[in-house]
């Protein structure tokens, strides 16, 4: 077998992840940790550059308070998550983030990043939190800060995580291995913060030929932050709000500015307006259907209900919004002035952050202003940053937060110095790219404040402990050169599974079983068992993945992450008996709310016997 | 095959102390094929069409080609990034073509201060992250 070395590295805080919460979390801890005298170190599977979500770029901060303007206040960003969420939701952490988002958006613009100013010289919105921007080079501009405070000694990129490293039932770090070059790495900290996004290609995509690729959340986000958390045995939540977004169909492109900058409608292939014809379902969904905004889950929802009557396409009505802004203007020089700066809005929100969106139009002439586009539901994806809400169960700050919902330091984790932050944190949604930055550096202050109180000892780690593990990570490329030349072709092999079948064996149980886009996002309990069952199969199955490379290593482990990630979808999905956000997805066989399931459920892992244990949460109000 | 390399054109970034695209990829995707010293994409399915190797490459020579299960034939999207602008071109399958041109950061490269010339200090047990209250423009971090 190919000869990996073992790189032994010790640390204080180690940065699990590059994306938007590890560059806060780097450019925080860097602060605190020179006037504490620590050492700091992150490690990306990619580079800082542009990794994660937000490696293409950006069209919009979606998080901003304007609390120095009085614009809003805190418990009107509260009111508003908690509602979109169908009131489950920590108000807490949502409080802790919008208390210091705005800064960090202020740290932005000194940074270099262009925000669009009117004429006042005041940020330009595009909704009441959301800000426009020029975010091409967002995510180049916020690691160069991180970078930069951190020291690039510190920095090991194209290292990919794949298990914490365990001390008894104690985290004390993190192990993984190169995919450039020959090393298995051991990382040993006193303190870890997980942020390595959310999921992607858990369920089956839309597109499953080339296009499998472009997911409207990145494809290489792949559950690394649940699966260690999971495997960790911290307490899990929120793992059945996944999310799905309606954006432009096939490409994905955002919808955002149109429907909230240029006020464009949606309409069915009947020209009738689903959020109008379909106001009474809305009754059907307590207090929740009757607030403002609408949530995103009850407008999906309804274009779900046209779509399943065979009212598809559903349209972005682009030409009417336009002639409507045009219309607006009385004197046509400056309604012709005006129409070329809104045409060059609406390429640029695509070139930003959804380039296949502008491929897709153009190879398809498409004016917007001539003709509208169809609008679909993606696939189903987990994204505690965004609108959904799946993550880790991790403490409150001390002031905002109710006594059960505290332990010390905010953003740690049940485990004793393992702190989350961004898509890895649950019951927080809607902190997005300044909101995931913000509280990486909440997280990264409390996990130094950790060190410097609890002096946690140095972890000492014994060899076979590590060369269990190194067996372990490096599994796949034994498995392969073990059996490889028992049969002709490589890719079918009855002592092997590749990655690749692997991930769309996952991806057809979750999709049929689990309420995916062929399932029109519906389940039912039998279902749910179902999937259960074929998991446990598959789960199996994963010690038997083979690869031929380091990157098809990766690729193993990848899906191997996913599949605890579907693992505790399911589970709790099943445990809430009730359809809470049916336009993430319905069971069928409890398809209404129930006031009795207005609770968190959480559930913690058991790595020694495989077991699983759920339960119910009281919601307590924070504010 | 979402991104593709054009052999003429790609000379393998031999001047350079890493392949440019390879060292990019956020999905890791772009390798160098070492004895035609030409870079490839080995699994367009997983591409994003991120267009990160596009914009990196020294010589131009990567581009994109929509993803064939949904994509017609005939459109490109090309951008021309430089320190501080991005210009795009965009060539539509019937031969039009629109041109757009966006800034990307308004200080030098390289030079994003940390503490953003903010006040930093405050200690570690207080609400206050490094930059703050300053960077609030507030007097202090709220709290309940
Ligand atoms: C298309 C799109 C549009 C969006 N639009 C907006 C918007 O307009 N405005 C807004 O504010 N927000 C937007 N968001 C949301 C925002 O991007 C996310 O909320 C934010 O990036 C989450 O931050 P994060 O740190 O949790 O994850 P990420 O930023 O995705 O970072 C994850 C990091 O973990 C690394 N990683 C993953 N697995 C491993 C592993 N096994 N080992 C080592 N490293 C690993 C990755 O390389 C990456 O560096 C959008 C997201 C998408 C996808
Ligand atoms: S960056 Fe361009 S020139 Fe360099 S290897 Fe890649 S394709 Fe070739
Ligand atoms: S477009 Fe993005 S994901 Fe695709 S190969 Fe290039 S850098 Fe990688």
């Amino acid at each position: 077998m190919k000869n990996y070395t073992t790189v032994e590295v010790d640390t204080d805080l180690l940065i699990l992840g590059g994306g938007m919460s590890a560059c806060g979390a780097a450019v925080e801890a860097a602060y605190w940790a020179k006037q504490n005298n620590l050492k700091v170190t992150l490690v990306d599977k990619a580079a800082m550059d542009r990794s994660g979500a937000v490696a293409m770029g950006l069209s919009a901060i979606n998080q901003y308070v304007g609390l120095k303007d009085g614009q809003n206040t805190i418990k009107d960003y509260v009111d508003y998550v908690r509602n979109d969420l169908m009131g489950v939701t920590r108000e807490d952490l949502v409080a802790s983030i919008a208390r210091h988002v705005d800064s960090t958006v202020h740290l932005f613009e000194k940074w270099g990043l262009p925000i669009w100013k009117d004429k006042d010289g005041g940020y330009v919105h595009e909704g009441r939190w959301q800000l426009m921007i020029n975010g091409e080079s967002y995510k180049v501009i916020v690691a160069e800060a991180a970078k930069n405070n951190l020291g690039a000694d510190n920095i090991y990129e194209r290292v990919f995580i794949t298990e914490p490293l365990m001390d008894g039932d104690k985290c004390v770090g993190a192990v993984g291995f190169s995919v450039r070059e020959e090393k298995f790495y051991v990382f040993k900290a006193k303190a870890v913060l997980v942020c390595m996004g959310g999921a992607v290609g858990v369920f089956k995509p839309r597109s499953t030929g080339e296009g499998a690729g472009r997911a409207w959340y990145p494809p290489f986000n792949s559950a690394a932050s649940a699966y260690f958390t999971i495997k960790c045995g911290a307490e899990m939540t929120c793992q059945e709000v996944r999310f799905i977004p309606v954006r432009f169909k096939d490409a994905y492109g955002p919808v955002g500015a149109w429907f909230l900058l240029f006020k464009s409608r949606a309409t069915n292939a009947m020209g009738e307006n689903y959020m109008e014809t379909r106001k009474a379902e809305l009754e059907n969904w307590g207090p929740y259907g009757k607030v403002k905004p609408i949530p995103a889950n009850l407008r999906n929802y309804l274009g779900m209900l046209d779509i399943m009557e065979g009212k598809g396409p559903i349209y972005m009505r682009t030409e009417e919004a336009i002639a409507n802004i045009v219309k607006s203007e009385k004197d046509p020089a400056t309604a012709k002035k005006k129409l070329k700066e809104l045409e060059s809005e609406a390429w640029e929100d695509f070139l930003d952050m959804t380039i296949s969106q502008s491929i897709l139009w153009a190879a398809t002439n498409v004016s917007p202003e001539e003709k509208p586009s169809e609008i679909a539901a993606a696939e189903p994806y987990f994204i505690g940053s965004h609108s959904g809400a799946s993550g880790a169960w991790v403490s409150g700050p001390k002031d905002i937060a109710p006594a059960e919902y505290f332990w010390g330091y905010e953003n740690m984790s049940t485990c004793k110095g393992i702190f989350c932050a961004g898509d890895a944190s649950g019951a927080s949604s809607h902190k997005f790219f300044s909101g995931s930055h913000a509280e990486g550096r909440i997280a990264a202050k409390a996990a130094i404040r950790y060190i410097v109180k609890e002096k946690p000892a140095a972890p000492s780690v014994k060899a076979d402990v590590v060369e269990k593990l190194k067996a372990e990570a490096l599994a796949p490329l034994k498995t392969y050169e073990d059996n490889v030349n028992k049969t002709t072709q490589p890719d079918v092999n009855p002592n092997y599974i590749l990655w690749r079948p692997f991930m769309q064996r996952l991806q057809k149980l979750m999709d049929e079983y689990a309420g995916g886009v062929t399932a029109q996002f519906t389940t039912n309990e039998s279902c749910l068992k179902r999937a259960l069952e074929l998991l446990a199969l598959l789960k199996e199955d994963s010690e038997k993945l083979a690869a031929n490379s380091a990157h098809e290593l990766m690729r193993c482990w990848e899906n191997k992450h996913r599949m605890y990630q579907a693992e505790a979808h399911v589970r709790t999905v099943l445990f809430r008996e009730e359809t809470r956000w049916p336009g993430y997805y319905f069971r069928a066989d409890k398809p209404k709310l129930d006031p009795a399931w207005e609770c968190f459920v959480n559930c913690k892992y058991d790595a020694k016997n495989n077991s699983w244990e759920m339960k119910k949460v009281p919601i307590k109000k924070a504010l | 095959m979402p991104s593709f390399v054009n052999p003429d054109k790609c000379d393998g970034c031999k001047a350079l102390d890493k392949t440019a695209c390879q060292y990019i990829c956020p999905n890791d995707l772009m390798v160098l094929d070492k004895n035609k010293m030409k870079a490839y994409n080995q699994d367009p399915s997983q591409c994003w069409e991120c267009y990160n190797c596009v914009k990196i490459c020294p010589t131009q020579a990567v581009d994109v080609r929509g993803y064939a299960d949904f994509v017609p034939m005939g459109a490109a999207v090309v951008p021309l990034r430089s320190s501080d602008n991005i210009m795009w071109t965009i060539k539509f399958r019937n031969g039009t073509v629109k041109r757009f041109k966006f800034p990307t950061r308004t200080t030098p490269e390289g030079k994003a201060e940390p503490a953003g010339g903010y006040q930093t200090g405050g200690d570690i047990d207080s609400l206050a992250l490094f930059t703050e209250p300053a960077s609030l423009g507030l007097d202090k971090v709220w709290s309940k």
